[in-house]
């Protein structure tokens, strides 16, 4: 800590300088100076803070806030210095440290610093920052306040690490630091068994997920002989139809994808997301909205030449699955959000939903539209969240038949809603707009171009997941800010560390589409080509003017619809879901039955046998041991008694004994008699004197 | 006057005075006894001087602190036996076994 201070020059002199001078590292392409060989401070820094914070944190005034807010806000100040630099002069900085050998395997640390990884230091950074902010707010007066802040620092950590690697073995350490702050903050309130449940849920899903990953991740290694992302996107740069990479490529790209379907989401692995939202509010807002879910797409992008593959020589006909995948998500998971009660379950199916839209960009071959969607994604639905967090921290509920009416009680709170729910639904100008309309276009223009007719029909979806979205935040809005307020508790705007962040993010949903709006500033497209391996054809998206106003035009529709329906705001539930339809309305009330089946068809036949064959290995097999181990010791023991008590005990007692008995035969010389000590002493004397004459 | 005749009448002394100090039970006839065996030592001590013709005369002066030394003893040792004797209406040395143990 006290060498940050010139550290933090150095940052500040090297942005100036724009990173002009060529770094001197091992490895290709290396711009950007001081300011990108400092950037480990961005992973380095949040791994460690979780440790200070437990340690030092509850003594501090704001019980260990402060230390994870500064840490927030050095890595959301490093972030945009990264990224004004990558726009103006271009960085591209790779580091890798040999930490040991698995066979010829080499075991490497190190941060990557390219355009893919500034935009999410950024994104993590700045979102991080503004979601902590609004935390101190939120969790005020909470129970494990500081231990709150330890868990979304790890978190931060956690996923700087995954976004900085170079290699699989990293971004696999990454992956599962992230999972286990995941895990303990949606279990953070463990008092409730049901929290504890959706820990568990989320926790096993992504192991089902990560299981696909680390084999996928071995297969890729293996065939390539080196874990590190470069080597394998230059096998794919080459185009070596006989690789070793080539012929297992299919199998290894479909579980990396799989794994990137458990982190991101995506179906049918979507069902832990929902479930997540038993955490606290800003947790869903960062974590399971805007950064950590995105992993998975993330993921895709690291490793996108790879999918890409025009020639099919590699993991492209993976490529048919993820559209597929991510076509059915983003309409069918969406749907589900149509019928929640609960606003942080609207939110969550929603972003399983723009997740979709990611994955389905990223299946189309559109590495630009997908990951551009998931930045812009990032802001909007972290304002959302935090909205909706702020209107349940005012009326003490999650359910919107306990609200209505907030707009005039909660005015900051309904504009910045809005703005972010315009921003989600994709209406011009808001970053919405220009992030979903390139992945329409990108979609359109995977089907037309490269005649994939599945490309065409996702499109088709997606165009109706615009429909939804609108429906849905429409309802949103309608149920939770108009007609009448219909909760308990006394609502009330919230205090200004939580609106502050709301109108920053606002301001955010309202620009950042400008960083990649065709036409006007396409910086965006080539941050993210900024990679030390190249990127492929991945045709830098325009915007489709037709697709544009006919998206345009089933939002308004779907809007119109929304309000037709909801506006009056009715009383009941029962009047609510007027519009429900005799077989949709149950199947979507009841996610189309996936989690009864996973709990009825997988959990508990799994849990139930397997419950029975661990209480037999327990009762018989670890218990056995432990008696058979108890048994030899008492042998042992008694063996070791004996000794004690005979040779050892034996052996002091004779020792006192003889001690005992030569002082009872002494003791009678001394009788106390003075007369008789002076005869001793005289015959002594004279028995001296006679040896001495003697001899 | 020989030699041998002192250390004759030197060790007759000592011999009686051993005898006393081991057989008398008065306390103080035993501090005499004793009087008499030191008595014995200064006869032995003045006599040998005499005969080896010390220049410094160094047995003279020996017996001299002796004498010195026996007053003193015998002071102490009286105001000793007289504190028994009051304590103990006694100064019978068989009976002084407290050193015993």
């Amino acid at each position: 800590m006290t060498h940050l201070v010139p550290l933090l020059t150095t940052i500040l002199l090297a942005a100036e300088e724009g990173g002009a001078e060529a770094g001197h590292g091992p490895d290709v392409g290396i711009t950007g100076g001081p300011l990108v060989e400092y950037a480990w401070l961005i992973v380095v820094l949040p791994l460690v803070m979780p440790f200070v914070i437990t340690a030092i944190g509850k003594r501090l005034p704001w019980k260990g806030w402060e230390l994870a807010w500064l840490t927030m806000g050095f890595v959301a100040v490093y972030g945009t210095v990264l990224l004004v630099a990558e726009a103006t002069t271009g960085v591209l900085y790779h580091k890798s440290v040999h930490v040991a050998d698995i066979g010829s395997f080499a075991i490497e640390w190190g941060f990557l610093v390219d355009g893919l990884s500034i935009m999410m230091y950024f994104l993590v950074g700045v979102v991080g920052f503004l979601v902590f902010t609004y935390a101190l707010g939120y969790m005020k007066g909470d129970i494990r306040f500081t231990w709150f802040f330890v868990s979304f620092t790890l978190f931060a950590g956690g996923m700087l690490v995954l976004v900085a690697a170079p290699n699989l073995l990293q971004l696999i350490v990454g992956w599962e630091l992230v999972g286990l702050a995941s895990y303990l903050l949606i279990a953070h309130y463990w008092e409730d068994y049901e929290n504890v449940d959706a820990g568990n849920k989320a926790f096993m899903t992504n192991k089902v997920a990560d299981a696909a990953l680390f084999i996928g991740a071995i297969i890729l290694a293996m065939s390539v002989g080196s874990f590190s992302f470069e080597a394998i996107l230059e096998v794919v740069a080459s185009g070596d139809g006989s690789s070793l990479l080539s012929r297992y490529a299919f199998w290894a790209g479909l579980l990396v994808f799989i794994g990137a379907m458990g982190k991101s989401a995506q179906f049918p692995l979507h069902v832990w997301l929902p479930d997540a939202m038993a955490g606290p509010t800003p947790v869903s807002a960062l974590m399971h909205a805007a950064t950590m879910v995105t992993a998975g797409v993330y993921l895709l992008g690291r490793l996108f030449p790879f999918y890409l593959d025009p020639e099919m020589i590699f993991a492209g006909e993976v490529r048919t699955i993820i559209v597929v995948i991510g076509g059915i998500t983003l309409f069918f998971v969406g749907l589900l959000a149509v019928v929640q009660d609960d606003i942080k379950k609207v939110l969550a199916f929603s972003t399983v939903s723009q997740l979709g839209y990611m994955v389905a960009a990223m299946g189309a071959g559109a590495y630009t539209a997908g990951l551009f969607h998931l930045f812009t994604h990032a802001f909007f639905k972290a304002l959302l969240f935090l909205g909706a967090g702020s209107v349940i921290h005012a009326v003490h509920s999650n359910n919107m038949s306990d609200m209505g009416g907030l707009r005039k009680s909660m005015p900051a709170t309904f504009w910045t809603f809005v703005i972010g729910s315009l921003a989600l639904v994709g209406v011009f100008p808001f970053a919405g707009f220009w992030s979903k309309d390139e992945i329409i276009a990108s979609l359109q223009h995977a089907g037309a171009e490269n005649a994939e007719s599945l490309a065409t029909f996702v499109m088709v979806l997606a165009i109706g997941g615009a429909f939804v979205t609108a429906f849905y935040m429409g309802r949103t809005v309608f149920l939770t800010f108009f007609g009448e307020y219909k909760g308990h508790a006394q609502p009330h705007e919230s205090s200004a560390i939580m609106t502050v962040p709301l109108w920053v993010l606002a301001g955010f949903s309202l620009v950042i589409g400008l960083v990649n709006a065709p036409g006007l500033y396409t910086g965006f497209t080539d941050w993210l080509a900024t990679r030390t391996t190249a990127m492929g054809d991945h045709h830098a998206e325009s915007l489709n003017y037709l697709l544009a106003v006919t998206v345009f035009l089933v939002i308004v529709v779907a809007a119109v619809v929304a309000w037709r329906l909801f506006s009056p705001n009715k009383e009941t539930q029962a009047q609510r879901d007027r519009f429900s339809i005799p077989v949709l309305y149950p199947l979507l009330r009841n996610t189309y039955y996936i989690d009864d089946f996973y709990l009825n068809g997988i959990v508990r036949p799994t849990m139930g046998p397997a419950a029975q064959a661990v209480l037999w290995f327990d009762m018989n097999v670890v218990d056995g041991i432990a008696n058979g181990a108890g048994y030899v010791a008492r042998v042992f023991a008694r063996g070791v008694n004996v000794f004690d008590q005979r040779g050892v005990d034996g052996l002091y007692n004779s020792l006192a004994a003889a001690t005992e008995g030569a002082g009872g035969v002494l003791r009678l010389a001394f009788t106390g008699r003075v007369q008789q000590y002076v005869a001793f002493s005289f015959l002594g004397a004279v028995i001296i004197v006679a040896l001495v004459l003697i001899f | 006057m020989t030699i041998a005749q002192f250390l004759i009448v030197g060790s007759a002394l000592f011999a009686i005075g051993l005898y006393g100090v081991i057989t008398r039970r008065n306390a103080v006839l035993v501090l005499a006894s004793v009087e008499v065996m030191l008595a014995a030592v200064n006869v032995n001590l003045v006599a040998l001087d005499a005969y080896l013709v010390d220049p410094a005369a160094a047995g003279q002066i020996f017996a001299l602190f002796i004498i010195a030394l026996a007053a003193a003893e015998v002071g102490i040792g009286i105001a000793i036996v007289l504190m028994i004797f009051r304590n103990r209406r006694s100064a019978n040395v068989d009976e002084l076994d407290l050193m015993r143990h």
